[in-house]
């Protein structure tokens, strides 16, 4: 049975505990807005490149060819795939849910014999996947979003996914994050970004005007573009992540404050347990004088 | 009142500007070219440059930009860069800066590829210093 002391010790250690986890969830809940509003301010850049590439790919319809960044190499052999996971662990299920979803994206390409390389942007899957694809992982990025997620550090990963199709090191790129949707719910997704699928230009293409050609518009904007959905899953991972961990703190902060109830309870039973077998003690004795 | 165009210069991160404008002036890859109300559909590179805001018939804003797009349909002009800085922040010292690195990539660069970016950052920095040196 334990003593008072140990019980006193217990509750001691919980309640520091439930303090360190709720200022992780007032933290993470400041952090979350943050990373909404710059999620919210990147929108207006991506859904103009989007209706750029919209009348790019009306122009384009019908036509053999094309950059290959959009038409594809025509095979189907190599593949990249992109995990998107967080720097720092501590957020519930966020980096194992986009980590197992990469595993086993990696197994199905594997067994349908085709070659897979993994470029892992933050540190979470780099050290989990580290120990099983070693000798996939061709890169990894972890140093980045330690404040906010800066367009330069997408801009980075792109050029490094453009650079290894330029030099024919895969065929098809797919990116695995976690998309946002609530601060309690995160969907892991996959997204091939190469070749970029073409967005169905809706109405009918306008009769544009191009400087200096269209074909070579497009050859700028394609990288750009792989730019601007790497850079949009990185925030849409940012904002997942301190959701995922607002949610995860919330539950431990109650788990402890339920632990202390119960260890009060048990404490204030064992005490009143003492006072009385020494009441009893003290009884027994007067009795048998 | 003269004529209006809506005018939205936005980057990866925000939307830098979003206003009702008489003429824009962009720095085209074919040369500089202005934007007033019904101009016809254009969708051109940007090139290193200023990009001129006119209202009230004089320029009442000026931006630096390094490299993006502008599409210019019916509703107005959009242009999207990848960094666009206010001309009177840029002073000679950021210009020198900028360089530097440029400098710098250009000597490390090895590959076509590499070699391209670098002569790409050097025309940026050449353009920020001649923007710095007409401002001071």
């Amino acid at each position: 049975m334990p003593s008072l002391k140990d019980f006193r010790v217990r509750i001691a250690s919980v309640q520091s505990t439930k303090k360190i986890t709720s200022a992780m969830k007032m933290v993470a809940a400041s952090k979350l807005r943050r990373a909404q509003e710059a999620a919210e301010a990147a929108r207006p850049y991506a859904e103009g490149m989007e209706k750029m590439l919209g009348n790019l790919a009306g122009s384009f319809k019908g036509q053999a060819g094309g950059p290959k960044m959009m038409s594809g190499t025509g095979k189907d052999e190599a593949h990249l795939v992109l995990v998107m996971t967080a720097n720092r662990g501590l957020c519930g299920g966020f980096n194992t849910n986009i980590i197992r979803n990469a595993r086993l994206l990696i197994r199905e390409l594997k067994d349908k014999g085709k070659q897979v390389k993994v470029l892992c942007v933050g540190r979470k899957g780099r050290d989990s996947l580290r120990r099983d694809y070693r000798d996939l992982i061709v890169d990894s990025f972890t140093e980045f979003a330690r404040k906010r997620v800066a367009f330069v550090e997408a801009a980075e990963v792109s050029a490094k996914v453009t650079e290894m199709f330029n030099t024919g090191q895969f065929d098809v790129c797919t990116m695995v994050y976690a998309r946002f949707k609530s601060a309690l719910t995160q969907v892991v997704s996959r997204q091939q970004i190469v070749p970029f699928p073409m967005p169905e230009s809706a109405a009918a293409p306008m009769p544009y005007e191009y400087e200096p050609s269209d074909t070579e518009i497009l050859e700028e904007l394609l990288p750009r573009n792989l730019a601007i959905q790497i850079f949009r899953s990185m925030l849409e991972n940012a904002a997942s992540e301190q959701g995922a961990r607002m949610t995860a703190m919330d539950n431990a902060t109650r788990n402890a404050g339920e632990m202390i109830s119960g260890l009060t309870l048990k404490y204030n039973r064992t005490r009143q347990a003492i006072i009385t077998k020494e009441l009893i003690e003290i009884i027994s004795g007067a009795e048998a004088v | 009142m003269a004529d209006t165009l809506q005018f939205e210069l936005v980057s990866p991160e925000r939307l830098l500007l979003s206003e009702q404008v008489e003429m824009v002036v962009v720095p085209g890859t074919d040369g500089y070219f202005g934007v007033l109300p019904k101009h016809a559909p254009v969708m051109s590179t940007l090139r290193p440059g200023v990009i001129d805001v006119y209202r009230g018939g004089a320029i009442a804003q000026q931006y630096f930009v390094a490299a993006g797009f502008a599409e210019v349909n019916v509703s107005g002009i959009t242009v999207l860069v990848d960094e666009a800085v206010p001309v009177a922040e840029i002073t000679r010292a950021k210009a020198d800066e900028r360089r530097a690195s440029a400098q710098s990539l250009v000597e490390k660069a090895t590959s076509e590829d590499d070699k391209r970016k670098a002569a790409a950052a050097m025309r940026v920095a050449d353009e920020m210093a001649s923007v710095a040196g007409r401002a001071n």
